[in-house]
Order: C-alpha cells, then sequence, then structure tokens
C-alpha cells in the first residue's frame, strides 16, 4: 500500500515535495505500514540515547562506506543492510538525522545511488523533532526481516568523479556548467591555518576548484533547522549566485557529507536538471597531483 | 612506557569486548562525564576549545602546585554529542589527578588498543587523539 505524500503548503512549494515530510506528519503516520524511520547520523552513539519511535540506525561511516576501497558498498551488501532493517525495494523510507540532517542527506544520497524509489528526508531532522517535544524512545526495534534484492549501485547520474569534475571544468568556464562548494569561507578561500600538532584533514593544498560558487550548505536552513523556503532558497542559488536550473552542477565538500545535503536542496527543492555530488570532494582535489587550484575569494 | 593505572583498565575493559558492546560501553561512559564545577560552568571562554572534535568540545587543564603535580581535568560537551562525551569521559577516568609526569608519558597513539576505529570509524577518533595533544600541551605549559 503506498504510503501518501504530506500535502503541507510550504512544501508543496518545492520542486518535488515528495522528498519530504514534517514533524507533524511523521508524528500521525509512524504506523503507516510500508513506511520505515531511518535515523543518520554524525555521532554514532546519538541513536542509543533515543530516537523516533519504530526507527532504526543506519551509519553512515561504518556501514554505507566499504571498509577497505573508499567507496560505497556494492550491491549485496546494501541488500542486506536493508533486509535486516526490514526495508523492501517497495518501502518507503523517511531519513532523519543530527546536525540539520547533514549525514541524514548523505545516507539518502546513497540510498539514490542504489535507486530506491521512495525516500524522504524528514524537514528539520532530528533537532526539530526534539524541540517540539516530540515522543523519543531508546528500545531498540527488531523489524521482520525484508527481502531487498540485490541491485548494482549506479553512479552515473548523480556522482561525479574526479576525472568527471576536470571534464566539467570547460563547461564552467564557458557557463553551461557550475561547480559549487558548500564548505566554510575559510576552507573555500584557502586560508584555514594548520596549527602545530593539530593536523587538520590532510589536504596538502588549501584552496577551492577554479569556478567554484562559495555557498556554505547551511545557508540553506533556517534557524529551527528545516529548509528554507523555495523563494529564500532561489534568491541565494540562483538570484546571488546566478546558478540556473538548466545547469550542469557538480557540487563538492571535504568528504562529500555537507554537499549531499546541497545536492538534495538544488535537485529537489530547486528542480535542478542534472547536479551530481564530487564524494572525492576536497580530501581528494587537495591532494591530487596537477590539478588546478584557486585561492581567495574570486571563483577564479 | 606505561597507561596509568585507571587508564590501563580502560583499554583491558574495551579490548575485552566485541565491537556492539564497545560502543555500549562508550554510551554508558558518556552518561558518566561530570558536570562541570561552577567556576567553569558560565565561562566557556576559559576552556579551550577541541576543534578536532566533530562537535563543541571544550576543555581545561589544572595542574596542582606541590607533590607530583596532579592534574586535573574538566570537560564540556552538549548531550546531543554523546561520542565525544564518551571520548571526554575516557580521558577523565583514565587520567583524572594522574601526576604530570603520568599523563606526559600515555603514548599519543594509546588509543588504537581500545578498539574503537571498526566500530567507531577512525575519522571520529581524530578527537580523542586531539584531546590528548592538547591536555599534554597543557600540562607541559603548566609545568615547563
Amino acid at each position: 500500500m503506498a504510503v501518501t505524500n504530506d500535502p503541507d503548503p510550504k512544501l508543496a512549494e518545492y520542486a518535488h515535495p515528495e522528498r519530504l515530510v514534517t514533524t507533524s506528519w511523521l508524528a500521525d503516520h509512524l504506523e503507516d505500514p510500508g513506511l520505515v524511520v531511518v535515523e543518520s547520523d554524525e555521532d554514532v552513539l546519538l541513536y542509543d540515547t533515543g530516537h523516533i519511535p519504530g526507527a532504526v540506525k543506519v551509519d553512515w561511516h561504518t556501514e554505507l562506506n566499504d571498509p577497505v576501497t573508499r567507496d560505497y558498498v556494492d550491491g549485496t551488501r546494501f541488500a542486506e543492510i536493508m533486509s535486516e532493517r526490514g526495508i523492501g525495494r517497495d518501502t518507503t523510507i523517511v531519513v532523519y538525522g543530527d546536525r540539520n540532517n547533514w549525514w541524514a542527506a548523505y545516507a539518502l544520497w546513497v540510498f539514490s545511488l542504489f535507486g530506491h524509489a521512495d525516500v524522504r528526508l524528514l524537514d528539520g531532522g532530528r533537532s526539530k523533532w526534539v524541540a517540539e517535544g516530540r515522543e523519543m524512545v531508546t528500545d531498540t526495534p527488531t523489524p521482520a526481516r525484508a527481502d531487498y534484492p540485490v541491485v548494482e549501485r549506479d553512479d552515473a547520474g548523480i556522482r561525479a568523479f574526479k576525472e568527471d569534475v576536470l571534464d566539467h571544468l570547460g563547461l564552467v568556464s564557458s557557463g553551461g556548467g557550475a561547480l559549487v562548494d558548500v564548505r566554510s569561507l575559510p576552507e573555500y578561500t584557502g586560508e584555514k591555518l594548520h596549527m602545530p600538532d593539530y593536523p587538520q584533514e590532510g589536504a596538502v593544498r588549501g584552496g577551492h576548484i577554479p569556478g567554484a560558487a562559495s555557498v556554505p550548505w547551511a545557508r540553506a536552513a533556517a534557524e529551527d533547522g528545516s529548509f528554507k523556503s523555495r523563494a529564500e532558497l532561489a534568491a541565494i542559488y540562483e538570484q546571488e549566485q546566478g546558478l540556473a536550473p538548466s545547469d550542469d552542477v557538480v557540487a563538492y565538500c571535504r568528504i562529500g557529507e555537507r554537499s549531499s545535503h546541497t545536492w538534495f536542496v538544488l535537485t529537489y527543492l530547486l528542480g535542478f536538471d542534472r547536479v551530481r555530488n564530487y564524494d572525492g570532494s576536497w580530501t581528494e582535489w587537495g591532494n591530487a597531483v596537477r590539478v588546478p587550484i584557486a585561492q581567495g575569494e574570486e571563483r577564479g | 612506557m606505561s597507561l596509568p593505572p585507571a587508564l590501563a583498565e580502560l583499554v583491558d575493559d574495551f579490548a575485552a569486548l566485541g565491537p556492539k558492546d564497545r560502543l555500549q560501553l562508550l554510551l554508558e561512559l558518556s552518561r558518566e562525564l561530570p558536570e562541570l564545577p561552577d567556576r567553569y560552568a558560565d565561562a566557556a571562554d576559559s576552556m579551550e576549545q577541541v576543534h578536532e572534535c566533530q562537535s563543541p568540545l571544550f576543555l581545561a587543564v589544572e595542574v596542582a602546585e606541590g607533590g607530583d603535580r596532579p592534574v586535573h581535568l574538566f570537560f564540556s560537551a552538549p548531550p546531543e554529542a554523546p561520542t565525544t562525551r564518551g571520548f571526554a569521559s575516557i580521558m577523565h577516568t583514565g587520567l583524572d589527578g594522574q601526576p604530570a609526569d603520568a599523563v606526559l608519558a600515555v603514548p599519543d597513539d594509546f588509543y588504537t588498543d581500545l578498539g574503537l576505529a571498526e566500530a567507531v570509524s577512525p575519522l571520529r577518533l581524530r578527537g580523542i587523539a586531539a584531546m590528548l595533544a592538547r591536555i599534554k600541551r597543557q600540562v607541559r605549559a603548566a609545568t615547563g
């Protein structure tokens, strides 16, 4: 049985309102057959301190990443992760997490690499649910095992590799494509300092990919952690930064998590046609030999 | 190089468990992190921020005068950061009250023996390494 969409008027303004649910909608639909709530956090212990009733946990780092190669899990492992949580191919998944859904958006993006059809974000994430005083429980659910099929991951549509970004640079300079750097401004300019004894996360060069617009990811979030309205988002990405929905866009950050959040905003809230997340991001680009880098506040 | 007894005991406790139970132990430790005393409670700016932790963590180190210069540690991290609180609690349980020399003698990579890399991820473990480095730096500054 198909799970309904949230008819909330704020969501209705977005290009793909079916990709979001509000906290009040979720509170009313927790018992819906065919719906599974997934928590995915930066903090690996946070779920265990309390979570939305019935929610299962997926850890982005220890479960969605391949333990050896720097890549995501394969179809067999993914099917196992989903099946043991009672998620089938037709299940409606609602993902939420800490830090403005930063890691939840990352999990949603990985689920999308496997072509899972109906996966939604909880607008405002964990912090909004908690702030509203909604029910939290500590007992871990024991879902009946599902039979998720082994589906090969398809990276072509929404994932960019370093070679893709190099190919993309010409399109960016000719105005037909765009790059969005979603890190903080000091990371973008390359000014972020390394203190003695305290290595940052090993990039040997600071700066950004030439042509990239600087739009820190959190600018898409409102005070309460929910997404800003469509008009506010359009004012930032389209009017201020000059991006167009028909642009071919690549977003990146440090390891690909924050840029998943921006990928979600551009794709589902503003309806951009083609947005890819470059998950190699700065930990790859800032260490790669002979790739071009720009420093300072200019796009370069 | 040897660990102070309380820290050695914690490392043994972790090493004896499987990955899932290690997370549970870390969760228990996160609940046991002591509240800040009044003199720090409203004075976060007098504490040092550990930027390498993925959540805000503030640290204060006091080295007593006289004797073997025992070290006292104070931490502040929000409840929505249980992993960071758990790491802080390991440092507190293992090192609070230890002589300065013993704190400085803790191997910088002692945390690898906790066996948390698999359960927590190596990236998240950076926070605990940074905490120890900053504690040692402050102890060195106070005793040097």
